[in-house]
């Protein structure tokens, strides 16, 4: 009698035990697919004219200097026997070049993103700790020590390599050359110069690179990198550390000054400039070119024409998509059928 | 291989049905076995080592054990291949963590099955003693010779004890021969031989005795049983091999990629490489060729996510949540017996929802195996309803108070004295074989060698005929009250070739009478002239109702003839030959010219539900044949009961054919209802091979198949036959021993709990207590399973081939230096963090349409059959997918990157933010596809996608903060690179048109797909959708039974020849003094296991006192 009573074995009613939790169920129906994709089409038609208006006001003046042709100027500096060769390009602008105008330089066909090359450096050694000056970690061979077996200090490719070529921009006015301010403050990201790379606390600076060496390419030691401003040296000098965070691409830019100070602030006034190039880094054996960059920039960052166009196209290619989806919903209604 | 046992205690362990079952307790013994009142402990030494580890083993053994596994051995690589500094592109991490975490969850659940596994075999539920080991027979309480087995389940009451002598038995190491038994028993110096008549053999259950004793000679796993129910194959599903088979595909895929990026850095490294030396310089000189050597095994360390490890583990976790689905079922749950659903194996689900052939064993998983006496007809008129009015049986003291029966005015009738209806009880109170048994006055139970029997000799009883006790020559009942006992003068026993029986007996009044019941067909044609105008119409009724009819007849018999005749008789009985014949031709001649009495219709009773089930599983187009020991007649008349065989479906043909060895096989093939019968002697062991073929050509031409007169072994034959021939998913269900080996021999196996033991749901993947749960399991939860896997797989490679393609595509700008595009944590974590939860979420809640809608249209299952939702054509699919995903996911942000810098003029497309925008364009695109293909959202859905997302994004954060980079400096050198690149609307924006790049087409696709070729699953989920809100899913229909007026037979009697010499023999009711008890062995005829037709209830006759040539006919 009691066992038809017996339930000790019955399964729990729960809305999970018996798959009966509520939910969703949203389907592709006309109803959504159809203004949705009317909807984001719209919406990325504007986004794509905003991005293309946009990237179409950027001005941008590149000028490559690698000195390939023979009647440019700096062919004279490819001959690698030719040391600390200057050369200077001229060019002329018809209209202001609205400020602030970025300085860059820009490296092709240069891997910063092979893997052996990126991993070519002592992370700990550059946040200034001292025992990694004497003992560099191994990633950075070969450049871990020099032939006397001294700790190369920063040690590794990247640092090795680290781009030397000097820029300085000259207004040509009445035949006269007036210098355009170019400033180096504040180019690197804000946590590579607070947080990642750090110099020793020991003062003076030099005293920390006792017993190490600089790295071979390199014309001075790393507590000597700006002449200029003593605060700027180290590992946490602004152009270091900008070449340090490598580029994604074997094609790229690196920004190399800002021109933000006196007259110039708003911008370059049209007129005819010249360009003068310490010209130190040889690219020429790997096919490699060299340029010099002055861009503006926006709220979507440098020029990019492909955003905006590719916003357009697939916005575009949304609405007749929506179209057609329209003409095969009233040919077939589906979900309307029986 | 012996056993040794002294000082015994024996104790009582269960009573079912007034049969006490005792099992030794022996304090050295060999094999012991011990018990308490919940458990029975069958160990040997007293410790069965059936665990795999001990604490201190298990460690090292099971890694040895998981090692040993092509997965983790590929993982092991290629952490040794990460250990090279001159190949590791990859942080050792990347590896490890995953690794450990696949290890560790293996290892828990290797623990903890290796727990559940010692418990398997210790504890054996009290229930179970009889059926868990083969035991010796020592003792029984009964005096009568006569003890019959049966298969049902045991129960525990009390315990009682006595004490045995020290003995010793000897006998041969377990094996699979059921129907051999060497061995011999020494006790107090004196040798018994034992053979297989001495011993119980695990499934049986005793009958007739109040106890017995027992040894157990072997247990568990050693049992004859378990010995010769074949080898417990390892079973694997379908897609298992399909996925085995693609990751095989995947490893020379992953070779040509990784090929591929080799040449392409040799060349390289010939072109670029050899002249970028002063800033990249190669102290061992530029070697192109070793370079690509190394290049493609870092390859094969960054692109290994094709080969998805964590695969293994999410499919485990998914099908082990899909079979607790199973488990937590209420409506596979049976309340009457308190039995929930059971997935025994958690491997299988997937395939559940791809059944196309379904096997079935009739008795106790068809029908209950439950005869009622449902309707009779007397002189031309029917009594008896399936409905109504219940009769009330009280006047009659000695009324089954169980019976039922519909139709007062029958007992009425009786009640008036109608003497054709007394005469009909009269001869269903005499013909028959039935041992009563009286313990108390008043108290009757009948042994019925058929429930047929049984169930007319009941109903006789009710209705004032009561069968009270029999002896060799005379049958003892009561005719309304009064004591009446008649001479029995003959039992013209049954058999196939007669169909019928009668008995000559003699009434007080000393009128001779011949009694006869039999087939409708075989009596009709010998009736006396005066009774052929009787309509058959009442026949044919029943039988379109799927009964068991029998007719009754009989005949005044004169004394002068029938001492002739009894003369004769005697002479036949003890010719030398020719016997057979002659005892025929006596039958013959006496058996005519009867008058008839009526018919009777027993119900074989069907399960609830079975015709419906039958019918929606046959709408699924799942192909149902039935296997089964019975006769023809018998599972014909079930076909029919259960609408598998209808009435346009009609004539038989039998073919037949002779082997080389003479046996028969009989293949008898209708028309349009397709009955096939293997009419084969029961030592027939194998399906001719010449047969084979055609046997299956021609089964499945056929709608319905059943095949009769079946092994055990023909079952499983006829399983693998399909299997190998049609390569199709194939399913047995079934309740009883002679089940086993069909059930372990198909795809998947479901036992019937709770019926004829235990036996086939131990050896089944999955169980239930009643056969029309096997409509849930496939259409609902088999379809779900299916479904669920298929969407992880598919969606498992989609993600993981994305992720490593952009990897192939960013190879080709940066010299094939096997620098990786994402952040090595994002590596690690994207996997077994960032993705796993959500596509858990959907492959363990996702339904496309609800249980209701999947019940209702069985066409919904017909794509799991036709492999569409994952097959190499999918897989391919995937790749195509993920080829075109990886392509925008690497390309747009490149082009969208090209020489672009941020807001405030600063470095935007160094590798760290660009790595950074290349993952978090992948995870949302990813994370996109999933929401697409997530049908269901729950809230558990909700939060994992949504909680995945934000855990990326916070553990980004994190590891890209400050503080961490302070702490441990050269394991998080991407400080700062979020903050500093996500608040660029760039990168949003590129964020943005990824994913809509990714995710659109796909929707495009799909809704186009759904408007030309709308699939069944779409136009129900439409019909769902729209009526969701106005109608509730209707209820289960009930198709009306359909019943069709017929011209066929409805005869079938599961009677079995043999017991009418059995009960004439008197033999049986010898009682001897006993003398010595405890050598008193009980041997038994051969085992239920090796015979073709389940029996209800064998004989164990003669004790071993009894000299050889006295022991009984047994059937052959």
């Amino acid at each position: 009698m009691s066992k038809e009573e017996n339930t000790a074995n019955r399964p729990d009613n729960t809305a999970f035990t018996q798959q009966r939790l509520p939910a969703w169920q949203p389907m592709l129906s006309a109803g959504i697919v159809i203004p949705g994709f009317v909807i984001i089409g719209v919406a990325f038609i504007g986004i794509g004219v905003a991005l293309f208006v946009t990237s179409q006001n950027i001005q941008v003046l590149e000028k490559d200097y690698t000195g390939i042709e023979t009647n440019s100027s700096c062919f004279k500096c490819t001959n690698p026997r030719v040391k600390n060769c200057n050369c200077t390009i001229n060019f002329s602008l018809d209209k202001l070049f609205e400020g602030p105008v970025f300085v860059y330089y820009g490296l092709s066909n240069y891997f910063q993103n092979y893997r052996k090359y990126g991993a070519s450096k002592d992370a700990a050694q550059l946040t200034g700790d001292l025992a990694y000056f004497t003992e560099p970690s191994t990633s950075c061979v070969p450049y871990q020590r020099d032939a006397k077996n001294k700790p190369i200090v920063p040690c590794g490719s990247i640092a090795n390599s680290m781009f030397n070529d000097t820029f300085k921009l000259f207004q040509i006015v009445n035949s006269g050359n007036v210098a355009v301010p170019l400033d180096g403050k504040g180019i690197a990201w804000w946590t590579d110069y607070n947080i990642k790379y750090r110099n020793p606390t020991t003062n003076p600076l030099k005293n920390a690179f006792n017993d190490t060496v600089k790295p071979i390419f390199w014309p001075r030691p790393a507590y000597e990198l700006d002449t200029t401003n003593a605060a700027n040296n180290g590992f946490i000098n602004q152009d270091f550390l900008v070449w340090m965070r490598r580029s994604a691409l074997p094609n790229f830019r690196k920004l190399y000054r800002r021109i933000t100070e006196g007259e110039y602030a708003k911008g370059l006034p049209a007129g005819d400039y010249a360009l003068v190039i310490g010209y130190n880094y040889p690219v020429k054996a790997f096919d490699g070119r060299k340029k010099v960059v002055f861009s503006n920039v926006s709220w979507m960052g440098g020029k990019n024409q492909f955003l905006g166009i590719a916003y357009l196209v697939i916005g575009s290619l949304c609405v007749v998509m929506s179209i057609v989806m329209l003409i095969v919903y009233a040919k077939f209604k589906f979900p309307d059928e029986e | 291989m012996y056993v040794h046992y002294s000082a015994c205690t024996c104790m009582f362990v269960c009573e079912l049905q007034r049969v006490y079952m005792y099992v030794c307790t022996c304090t050295t013994v060999h094999v012991h076995v011990s018990l308490n009142m919940h458990s029975v402990l069958l160990s040997q030494d007293n410790a069965i080592r059936t665990s795999k580890y001990n604490v201190f083993s298990f460690l090292p053994l099971n890694l040895f054990e998981q090692f040993q596994r092509l997965a983790n051995a590929y993982f092991l690589v290629l952490l040794i291949l990460q250990l090279i500094p001159e190949i590791s592109s990859l942080s050792w991490f990347t590896t490890v963590v995953p690794l450990l975490l696949v290890l560790t969850m293996t290892a828990v659940k290797d623990a903890s099955d290796d727990i559940v596994r010692d418990g398997r075999y210790y504890l054996l539920p009290l229930s179970e003693c009889l059926s868990q080991a083969d035991l010796l027979l020592l003792t029984s309480s009964e005096p009568l010779n006569l003890v019959y087995i049966e298969t049902a389940e045991l129960d525990g009451t009390f315990i009682l004890k006595c004490v045995f002598p020290t003995g010793e038995v000897r006998c041969e190491p377990p094996n699979n021969r059921l129907d051999k038994f060497k061995g011999t028993l020494t006790v107090n110096g004196q040798t018994y031989a034992l053979d297989n008549d001495k011993v119980l053999l695990r499934g049986c259950t005793l009958r007739n005795t109040e106890w017995c004793f027992g040894l157990v000679v072997f247990g568990g796993p050693d049992t004859k049983l378990m010995q010769s129910s074949g080898k417990t194959v390892f079973k694997r599903t379908s897609i298992d091999g399909l996925m085995n088979v693609l990751v095989l595909c995947i490893f020379g895929f992953l070779a040509v990629m990784c090929s591929i990026l080799a040449v392409g850095n040799a060349i390289w490294e010939v072109r670029e490489g050899s002249v970028f030396i002063a800033f990249l310089p190669r102290p061992n000189g530029v070697n192109a060729g070793f370079s690509a050597f190394l290049t493609f095994w870092s390859y094969v360390i960054i692109l290994n996510t094709v080969v998805p490890i964590s695969l293994y583990v999410s499919v485990e976790i998914i099908r082990l949540g899909n079979s607790f689905y199973i488990d937590w079922d209420r409506k596979m749950y049976y309340p009457k017996s308190d039995t929930p659903a059971q997935a025994r194996t958690t491997t299988l689900n997937e395939e559940l929802g791809q059944i196309k052939y379904i096997f079935s064993d009739k008795t106790g998983t068809l029908t209950q195996n439950i005869m009622t006496f449902n309707k009779c007809s007397i002189n031309g008129k029917s009594y008896g309803r399936s409905i109504g009015e219940t009769v009330d049986f009280t006047w009659n003291e000695l009324a089954d108070p169980k019976f039922v029966f519909h139709d007062p005015s029958l007992v009425e009738l009786v009640r008036e004295g109608d003497l054709a209806a007394q005469h009909f009880f009269r001869l269903l109170a005499l013909c028959h074989t039935v041992m009563p048994e009286e313990k108390t006055e008043g108290e009757l139970y009948y042994q019925a060698q058929s429930p047929d029997e049984g169930a007319l000799v009941t109903a006789a009883r009710n209705f004032g005929f009561v069968f009270r006790s029999r002896t060799p020559e005379s049958i003892r009942i009561m005719e309304m009250g009064q004591e009446v006992t008649y001479d029995l003068l003959a039992v013209l026993d049954f058999n196939n070739v007669r169909k019928r029986m009668s008995v000559i007996v003699r009434s007080p009044k000393g009128k001779l009478i011949l009694f006869c019941k039999g087939a409708d067909t075989i009596v009709y044609e010998r009736l006396h002239p005066s009774c052929l105008k009787e309509s058959k119409d009442g026949l044919y009724e029943y039988a379109g109702d799927g009964l068991r009819t029998l007719a009754l007849a009989y005949k005044d018999l004169d004394d002068d003839y029938m001492e002739d005749w009894r003369r004769r008789h005697h002479e036949a009985n003890i010719a030398m030959d020719g016997k057979e014949e002659r005892l025929d031709e006596l039958y013959e001649e006496i058996e005519k010219d009867l008058m008839l009495l009526g018919a009777t219709a027993v119900e074989d009773k069907l399960q609830d539900g079975v015709p419906q089930t039958i019918e929606q599983l046959a709408k699924a187009d799942i192909k149902i044949w039935v296997l089964t020991g019975d006769k023809q007649e018998t599972a014909e008349n079930i076909g029919y009961a259960c609408n598998m065989l209808r009435e346009d479906m009609t004539e038989v043909f039998i073919v037949a054919a002779n082997t080389a060895e003479g046996r028969d096989v009989t293949t008898s093939i209708s028309c349009f209802a397709n009955v096939i019968t293997h009419n084969s002697s029961p030592k027939a062991y194998a399906l001719e091979k010449d047969l084979e073929l055609e046997l299956l050509r021609t089964a499945c031409m056929c709608q319905t198949v059943i095949c009769c007169r079946v092994t055990p072994l023909q079952k499983a034959q006829v399983v693998e036959l399909v299997k190998h021939y049609k390569q199709a998913v194939t399913l047995a269900i079934g309740d009883g021993a002679n089940d086993v080996s069909m059930i372990k021999a198909a795809h998947i196996g479901v036992g019937i709990s709770g019926q004829e033991g235990m036996q086939a749901v131990l050896s089944s993947d999955y169980s239930f207590a009643q056969f029309r749960y096997l409509q849930r399991l496939l259409l609902v939860h088999g379809r779900w399973s299916y479904l669920r896997m298929c969407k992880f797989l598919r969606y498992f490679f989609y993600k993981n081939f994305t992720f490593t393609f952009v990897h192939f595509w960013y190879a080709f700008f940066c010299g094939f230096s096997a620098q990786t595009v994402y952040d090595e944590w994002f590596i690690t974590l994207y996997n077994l963090v960032y993705t796993a939860l959500p596509v858990l979420g959907m492959s363990l809640f996702d339904q496309d349409v609800n249980d209701r809608w999947s019940s209702q249209h069985p066409q919904l299952y017909s794509p799991g059959q036709l492999n569409l939702y994952f097959s190499k054509k999918a897989f391919v699919r995937c790749m195509m997918h993920s080829c075109y995903s990886s392509l925008i996911l690497f390309f747009i942000p490149w082009a969208a990157m090209y020489d672009t810098v941020r807001d405030d003029g600063k470095d935007i497309v160094d590798y760290q933010s660009f790595a950074l925008l290349a993952q978090t364009c992948l995870l949302i695109a990813v994370t996109i596809q999933l929401s697409l293909d997530t049908h269901y959202w729950t809230a558990v859905n909700q939060f994992f996608v949504w909680g995945s997302l934000s855990a990326y994004f916070a553990i980004t954060f994190t590891m890209y903060s400050n503080g961490m980079f302070l702490i441990f400096t050269s394991t998080f050198p991407f400080i700062g690179t979020a903050r500093n690149s996500l608040n660029q609307p760039n990168v949003w924006l590129t964020i943005l048109l990824t994913s809509i790049l990714c995710a659109l087409p796909v929707v495009a696709y799909r809704f186009t797909l759904i408007q030309l070729w709308p699939t069944i699953n779409d136009k129900v989920q439409v019909r769902h959708k729209v009526r969701k809100e106005a109608l509730p899913a209707p209820a289960p229909r009930r198709p009306p039974v359909r019943r069709i007026s017929t011209r066929r037979s409805g005869y079938a009697f599961s009677h079995a020849q043999g017991y009418g010499e059995l009960v004439t023999s008197g033999r049986f009711l010898l009682r001897r003094p006993q003398k010595i008890r405890t050598a008193l062995l009980f041997p038994q005829s051969d085992s239920p296991l090796s015979q073709g037709q389940p029996q209800l209830y064998r004989p164990i006759t003669a004790l071993n006192r009894v000299p050889e040539e006295e022991q009984p006919a047994q059937q052959s």
